[in-house]
């Protein structure tokens, strides 16, 4: 049975679908649904909810319970995702799952609590330090909130790294129908956690290594595996874009309106279609390249100032134009100026 | 046979041989006389006492004792600088029989991690605590740490510690002694051989509680830095003792449990707490189920309190009930907190494209500054319900109908003002016929369990119909009192 269910919400559900009975957050607009759900809900599950003393402190009560072998998850936006950095960067080093929701706002500093994406740059190229990458899937409906969340745990455990689920503020506060279907959460055994036990007592996460040659292995492993991921985990979705000349690329809210605004541009005799990537990282460069051998142009549209377009002009190196459109601030363009923006690039090309 | 006694033997808790460490794994990487290793062996110790080393998880810190799990052959993990005490709440959380460690520096607990600590202690974690004050930072190369003292020399207080400039040694017993919960506070030092003794007993108290699950335990060791400070070792000591522990009194400044009533929440089913349940319908089977429904992008706005975001909510669940796509979007910015509301709401027959609705084909204004906002957005062919007895006389939409019912007043005389916005609801789904009124006194049921409230619910969703079909005879504007009871 479908209920109507709010983003954040969706995400909490499938947390505890997915076998999460950890939380720990510290609120922040627009993603506090999230621990307030956690909070009504997780230890009614016999699970632990933590309000903590900051997002520093959140994420490494995330990074606690991880290395004690739990699912567990945080939520956050911006400025808590900017204290979370150092910790995600820990977490990563020690190759410890867990999964982040992003609820993304406007920034940089306090800015507003309406939606941005502009959290692109710093969750899928790394916004602490060192040479780590986090998984990032990108949802764009309510059930692909609770989908993808629970895809996140999945990817997480299996490549023992932090998991984002980046979603724009829109897709957090939207209600729409959820269809949750019970499952039994699979776990893998985590025989490296450290829980206190006399079989796991000889245990230690760490990601501290003395010596150069040390510290070379660990990185070279962590980069085998991020090469690993980008092999298989990349996931995307078309519309449309068979027989396109023109290809609008666009990610969470975004690639809704762009959805819209292709059936306009079609109904006016122009044939567009639509690429959107659903993980950000790694980002589907492959499947975007095949997706636009045979367009002309591409549009990105984003609601920042141009963070995902960098990876679509790596991806298509320099064969086609690409265009780029942005609104910002809490503002998100309508199809219809999606489809004038295309009319005025493609009269361009002629 | 030999036979003599061994009366000096390593600490079982500590490794026999240092394998995790590069080279000289048969001895420790602190200097001769840190007071580091000297609380290690007494932690050790105190962990085969209490025989509970199987069960310990040491959290190392980033300092001099981040490698602590060089020598504890314990559960082990390393944390970010001065985040032990988060890290040690969600481990002593998930497994609340383990014995959870959290070994931090001065610089580490008392500067970076203070808002760690303090709360770690205020919740009263069930974790144990030993903090090493050797008033300086050592790992990197002897800074000022909170806890220098007034005048002491190191590397970023050339001229001494000026309380003018750097402020005044910090006392974390005494500090986090104001706090409720906390079972057992001490500072000790390693002075001399009497005061070592007392740190072992305060030591293996604070794991003893933890066992006991009493809550927070801390031990502050004042403790000597030959290297930093300069000192031969046992300068450093006597050092300790008359200097450092004057800044720090020693002594016992909290011993008692924290005295609450744990309040237990109560457990539910998984399948009940995630509201899973009913049928499952493909696709084809909702559209074959689909009658009496009608696509449309609605706007509905007012201020705040007046149940605009429910109405909203109220039509995507009806929609969501007819088997239609629905999606509600809020106006959840700071313009909430301005006392203005507003949402979107799509119901459509196939799935929905932006649910963000730029021209909305049926507005519902609550109030006249939404009616001024977004009237001018509707699309031509559209249709208004305002939320008045006749629409502002500078207004007029052209292409537009416009219906206006005083929903505020016909809700003060059904007795709850609150129930305006269900007078709208009953209104606009005369007007547009996209969902049944059935629904709506279902959906109003399944809500609102007040059965006085939900009584004034559906005569508000009558009146507010009958109000429109007058409206649309146009008859004369009625009086509330001819709303045709
Ligand atoms: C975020 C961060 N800032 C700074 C450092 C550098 N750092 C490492 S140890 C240390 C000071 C540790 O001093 P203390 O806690 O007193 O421990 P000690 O070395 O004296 O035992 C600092 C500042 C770091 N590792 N991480």
């Amino acid at each position: 049975m479908r209920q109507l269910c709010k983003g954040n919400v969706a995400v909490v559900k499938a947390a505890l679908m997915a076998g999460c009975r950890s939380f720990y957050g510290y609120p922040i607009t627009p993603a506090s649904e999230i621990a307030e759900y956690a909070a009504l809900l997780i230890p009614q599950a016999g699970g632990t909810f933590v309000q903590a003393e900051s997002e520093v402190s959140a994420i490494n009560m995330v990074y606690g319970a991880s290395c004690a072998g739990q699912r567990v998850m945080t939520a956050s936006s911006g400025p808590g995702i900017s204290l979370m950095q150092e910790g995600i960067s820990y977490l990563a080093g020690a190759e410890l799952p867990c999964v982040i929701a992003d609820i993304m706002r406007g920034g940089p500093g306090l800015g507003n609590i309406s939606p941005e994406q502009s959290d692109y740059f710093c969750m899928t190229k790394g916004g602490g330090h060192g040479c780590y990458r986090n998984i990032v899937l990108a949802p764009s409906s309510v059930q692909e909130m609770a989908a993808l969340t629970m895809l996140a745990f999945e990817l997480a455990d299996k490549y023992r790294n932090p998991a984002v689920l980046l979603a724009d503020g829109y897709v957090g506060q939207m209600m729409e129908p959820l269809e949750l279907e019970m499952t039994e959460a699979i776990q893998p055994a985590k025989p490296w956690a450290v829980r206190g036990t006399p079989e796991t007592h000889g245990n230690l996460v760490s990601s501290i290594y003395l010596t150069n040659d040390l510290m070379e292995e660990h990185v070279r492993k962590l980069e085998a595996k991020y090469l690993e991921c980008e092999r298989s985990e990349c996931r995307w979705e078309t519309y449309r874009a068979e027989d396109a000349e023109v290809l609008v690329i666009g990610y969470g809210i975004v690639s809704r309106i762009l959805r819209t605004a292709v059936d306009v541009a079609r109904a006016h005799g122009l044939k567009a279609g639509l690429f959107r990537p659903i993980t950000l990282w790694p980002f589907p460069s492959q499947a975007l390249r095949q997706a636009a051998e045979k367009v002309e142009k591409v549009l990105v549209v984003e609601l920042s100032t141009g963070q995902m377009v960098e990876d679509v002009r790596l991806a298509l190196n320099g064969r086609i134009p690409v265009e780029f459109y942005s609104r910002v601030g809490g503002n998100v363009p309508s199809a219809e100026k999606i489809h004038s923006e295309l009319m005025a690039h493609m009269e361009a090309l002629v | 046979m030999n036979d003599y006694t061994v009366v000096h033997e390593k600490a079982p808790a500590f490794f026999d041989r240092f394998a995790r460490k590069d080279e000289n794994q048969h001895q420790t990487h602190y200097c001769p006389g840190c007071g580091h290793g000297v609380v290690h062996k007494m932690i050790a110790d105190a962990l085969t006492e209490l025989g509970v080393q199987q069960r310990t998880i040491l959290v190392s810190p980033v300092g001099c004792s981040v490698f602590a799990y060089y020598y504890f052959d314990t559960g082990n993990v390393q944390a970010a600088h001065g985040r032990a005490p988060a890290v040690a709440t969600a481990l002593k959380r998930s497994n609340p029989e383990s014995i959870v460690i959290s070994y931090q520096g001065d610089g580490d607990l008392a500067a970076i991690g203070t808002a760690e600590i303090v709360h770690a202690a205020n919740r009263g974690e069930n974790i144990t605590v030993f903090f090493v004050n050797n008033s300086i930072y050592g790992m990197t190369g002897g800074q000022m740490a909170p806890t220098t003292l007034l005048g002491q020399i190191s590397t970023t207080t050339p001229w001494g510690r000026r309380p003018n400039n750097d402020g005044m040694p910090i006392k974390m017993c005494e500090m986090l002694s104001a706090l409720e919960a906390p079972a057992y506070i001490e500072r000790v030092a390693l002075s001399d051989a009497k005061h070592i003794l007392q740190a072992r007993k305060a030591v293996k108290k604070a794991l003893e509680l933890q066992t006991q699950h009493a809550g927070f335990s801390m031990v502050e060791i004042l403790s000597p830095c030959p290297t930093i400070l300069k000192m031969e070792p046992t300068v450093a000591r006597h050092w300790v003792g008359e200097v450092l522990a004057k800044q720090f009194p020693l002594g016992v400044y909290r011993d008692h449990r924290a005295e609450f009533v744990p309040v237990d929440v109560p457990q539910k089913p998984l399948a009940e707490l995630l509201g899973l349940g009913g049928e499952k319908l493909s696709d084809a089977e909702r559209q074959s189920r689909r009658k009496n429904t009608q696509a449309r992008t609605i706007k509905v706005a007012g201020f705040g309190g007046q149940g605009v975001l429910l109405l909203g909510q109220l039509l995507a669940e009806m929609g969501m009930r007819e088997h239609m796509e629905v999606s509600w979007l809020p106006s959840y910015g700071p313009e909430m907190r301005s006392g203005s509301a507003h949402c979107h709401v799509t119901l459509a027959h196939e799935r929905i494209g932006a649910p963000v609705i730029t021209r909305p084909e049926v507005l519902i204004a609550m109030n006249e500054p939404s009616l001024r906002k977004f009237g001018p957005m509707v699309q031509v062919g559209g249709m208004i319900l305002y939320n008045g007895r006749e629409l502002p006389e500078d207004l007029q939409f052209e292409g537009t109908t416009v219906h206006c019912i005083p929903a505020s007043q016909i809700a003060d005389e059904i007795g709850a003002a609150k129930v305006a916005n269900v007078v709208m609801l009953g209104a606009m789904l005369e007007a547009t016929n996209c969902l049944p009124l059935a629904t709506a006194r279902t959906v109003l049921a399944d809500m609102v369990k007040n059965p006085k409230l939900s009584e004034m619910n559906d005569r508000a969703l009558d009146v507010g119909r009958e109000y429109l079909d007058q409206d649309v005879l146009a008859l004369a504007v009625a009086g509330p009192d001819g709303c045709g009871e």
